[in-house]
């Protein structure tokens, strides 16, 4: 008998019983909605069942938020009105536009101490793994997962595979935890992870922040996997202690001691494992259509001449969206805009990364940076931090999706090129043929200063050297 | 949701990898109630130009009665929106088959009558040729996890809950009402476990189920 994962912990914890099939009914300690969660509050409105637990139910307007003024179109409004309307009705505490906590929801839920290490949270999107860097088992769903959780509590799930990426080495200067998701992306494919739980670990992983373990967590999806996760430690309860939500007193000290038992027996065996030596990651960014097309910003772009069968159609078709030639280098990529926000990366320590690179200099293109929460806002304002983006030439806005979804109005042109902070360079993500390239703050800060995609460790030696 | 085993129909090609749910159903579209119905917004930027008249070669227009599409792997892949299969389902499919589907994807798939049928790459590119030439009629059988193309039968892989679950259109909030007493057992031991798992602004409402919340 192996050691158990913490796959297996968290698993074993909110398991209220399997069926001979070998799906586990879970419980589920937090359910964050959203406004895209219309269709789940219509279809228990439908049935004329109530929220079994609104007290474990938290809504927050993001989605569609407006990050300038009042809402685009009426539409919006209404999205954002109806999830005011239906929390309203179930009793559950919603975070709105008026609300000092509004932000983007993988971003308030640990501001807020609503994520712990140890529980189980579903979200109606596939960027809920984000709350696995806490040691929690959160995963994304689909609408009529979200009626069955606003109805039950529970969700039917079977156990996915697990699967360990173990990161040696360090991280070099300028390069961070989007570099590093982005990097097993590539080397494993956008497919690579399906049906896994990820497990983040190594001395590289340990070494990163909460923010920087959310954002490799939260990338997790991108390469297939519904779940990511990092064992909880002290950097971990160092970020939840004194959060709004979070135990104190006596079950502060119980709840640590619970966590600290959630890491990976060292014994435990994994379905899969994959090793990464962080020392050997350059800034990446992505050239083509899905998360996979990632290159060091360093190379050229992929030649499909030199590739076979799908593969070859499939980066001939990206490059043509992408209005690219192959073999020339990345750097070359001229911008036509930047975009710094998302719930990959708009947290306080994404725009602080931004800000280095951009103090003192000017965008060459426009932009907009949206940070992750209304608090992330406050605190980066009482850094000085929007003055250097603002003074850069870029616009400092509310916080909310955005343009990494393009719901709220926010998108980017046909044609046009942004750098851009967020998880998803698909087609039409940020508005129809808008091109997209992905990459961490530091790097988006870069490409506004030049103009072009740009190694920020040039920028970052140049500061060094003044 | 009505369960279905057998089902004959159309099967077009949509030659492509990591056909994600965002180029399924862009966003825009997404505050629109279901009920006015979401087969237009299908694939909507490859079926529409850039001032919205349809291209008349895309596989779906032309063959817009297909109830079958084959593509290539990762379909689905990306956001949870289950919108995406509202499109596919809304327009008239009913079975998608590829190589490997996006996890939540396939689920919500389940979750609204549409079958995800994993099938091996080099089938795939076996079947898309078939399709070259356009449209053919496929055969899709649940009970034995095969599909007939012209005279070719190749089976596919789904998880034995999910078959259980398209057949007989089970409905999964139904079926967890059967296990209310274990839930509520459940939520008693866990809270004391863990008093926690009920954050700690909210630990006033009551402890058995539904109750309100105390800020």
């Amino acid at each position: 008998m192996t050691g158990c994962r913490l796959l297996d912990k968290l698993w074993d914890a909110h398991e209220i019983l399997r069926r001979e099939d070998g799906t586990s009914l879970l419980w589920v300690d937090r359910h964050l909605v959203h406004e895209g969660s219309h269709h789940a509050f219509a279809k228990i409105a439908e049935r004329g069942v109530p929220v079994a637990e609104p007290g474990l139910t938290f809504g927050v307007a993001d989605h569609y938020a407006p990050t300038r003024g009042r809402p685009a179109t009426d539409a919006i409004a209404r999205m954002i009105t109806t999830l005011a309307a239906n929390t309203e009705k179930h009793g559950i505490t919603c975070f709105g536009l008026d609300d000092p906590r509004q932000g983007i929801v993988h971003v308030i839920g640990p501001e807020q101490g609503l994520t712990l290490p140890g529980l189980l949270i579903n979200c109606g999107d596939s960027h809920t793994s984000t709350h696995g860097a806490f040691g929690a088992l959160a995963f994304g769903i689909g609408a009529t997962e979200v009626a069955h959780v606003l109805a039950t509590q529970t969700v039917w799930q079977k156990k996915p595979k697990a699967m360990r990426i173990d990161v040696t080495g360090r991280l070099g200067p300028g390069v961070g935890a989007k570099d590093l998701a982005l990097a097993w992306i590539a080397k494993l494919g956008a497919d690579g992870a399906r049906g896994h739980a990820i497990e983040y670990t190594g001395p590289s992983v340990r070494a990163l922040s909460m923010e920087g373990r959310m954002t490799l967590c939260n990338l997790s999806i991108e390469g297939g996997a519904r779940f990511g996760m990092i064992a909880p430690d002290e950097t971990t309860f160092a970020y939840v202690k004194g959060r709004p939500f979070a135990p104190s007193g006596a079950d502060w000290d119980r709840a640590v001691g619970q966590w600290s038992e959630l890491p990976s027996d060292l014994d435990a065996e994994f379905e899969t494992e994959v090793t990464m030596d962080a020392s050997e990651i350059a800034p990446i960014v992505t050239w083509g259509t899905t998360p996979e097309d990632a290159l060091p910003v360093t190379a050229t772009i992929p030649d499909p001449a030199r590739m076979q069968g799908s593969a070859a159609d499939r980066a001939r078709n990206a490059l043509d969206y992408m209005g690219l030639t192959p073999g020339r280098k990345l750097t070359e990529i001229a911008v036509d805009q930047v975009f710094i926000g998302s719930c990959t990366n708009a947290r306080i320590e994404d725009l602080r990364a931004a800000a280095a690179v951009l103090a003192g200099r000017r965008a060459k293109v426009p932009g907009i940076v949206s940070p992750g929460s209304q608090q992330v806002k406050a605190q980066a304002e009482a850094e000085g931090l929007d003055r250097i983006f603002i003074d850069a030439g870029l616009d400092w806005v509310g916080s909310g999706c955005s343009m990494c979804v393009a719901m709220n109005g926010d998108h980017v042109e046909p044609g046009k090129r942004c750098a851009s902070t967020t998880n998803r360079n698909f087609r039409g993500r940020q508005g129809r043929d808008a091109r997209t390239h992905l990459m961490s703050p530091a790097m988006v800060a870069a490409a506004a200063v030049t103009g072009h995609l740009t190694d920020v460790r040039e920028l970052l030696k140049e500061r060094e050297v003044a | 949701m009505s369960g279905w085993s057998n089902h004959t129909g159309l099967a077009v090609a949509l030659d492509r990898e990591n056909v994600d749910t965002d180029q399924l159903i862009p966003a825009r579209f997404m505050s629109t109630p279901r009920s006015e119905g979401y087969g237009d917004f299908l694939l909507y930027d490859f079926r529409n130009d850039a001032h919205g008249n349809p291209t008349p070669d895309f596989p779906l227009n032309a063959v817009p009665n297909a109830s079958i599409l084959m593509s290539r792997r990762n379909f689905g892949s990306g956001s949870s929106r289950e919108a995406a299969v509202y499109a596919l389902v809304d327009f008239g499919i009913r079975v998608v088959i590829a190589p490997s589907f996006g996890d939540i994807f396939a689920s919500n798939s389940v979750n609204n009558g549409l079958l995800p049928a994993r099938v091996s790459e080099a089938e795939v590119d076996a079947a898309i040729a078939m399709l070259a030439d356009g449209a053919k009629e496929v055969t899709v059988d649940l009970t034995d996890k095969t599909i007939r193309l012209g005279n070719t039968t190749i089976e596919f892989t789904l998880d034995d809950v999910w078959q259980q679950k398209l057949i007989n259109g089970w409905d999964d909030i139904d079926l967890t009402q059967n296990h209310k007493q274990a839930i509520a057992a459940f939520r008693a031991q866990h809270v004391q476990r863990m008093p926690w798992a009920i954050p700690v602004q909210q630990t006033n409402f009551r402890s058995a189920g539904r109750g309100t919340v105390s800020q």
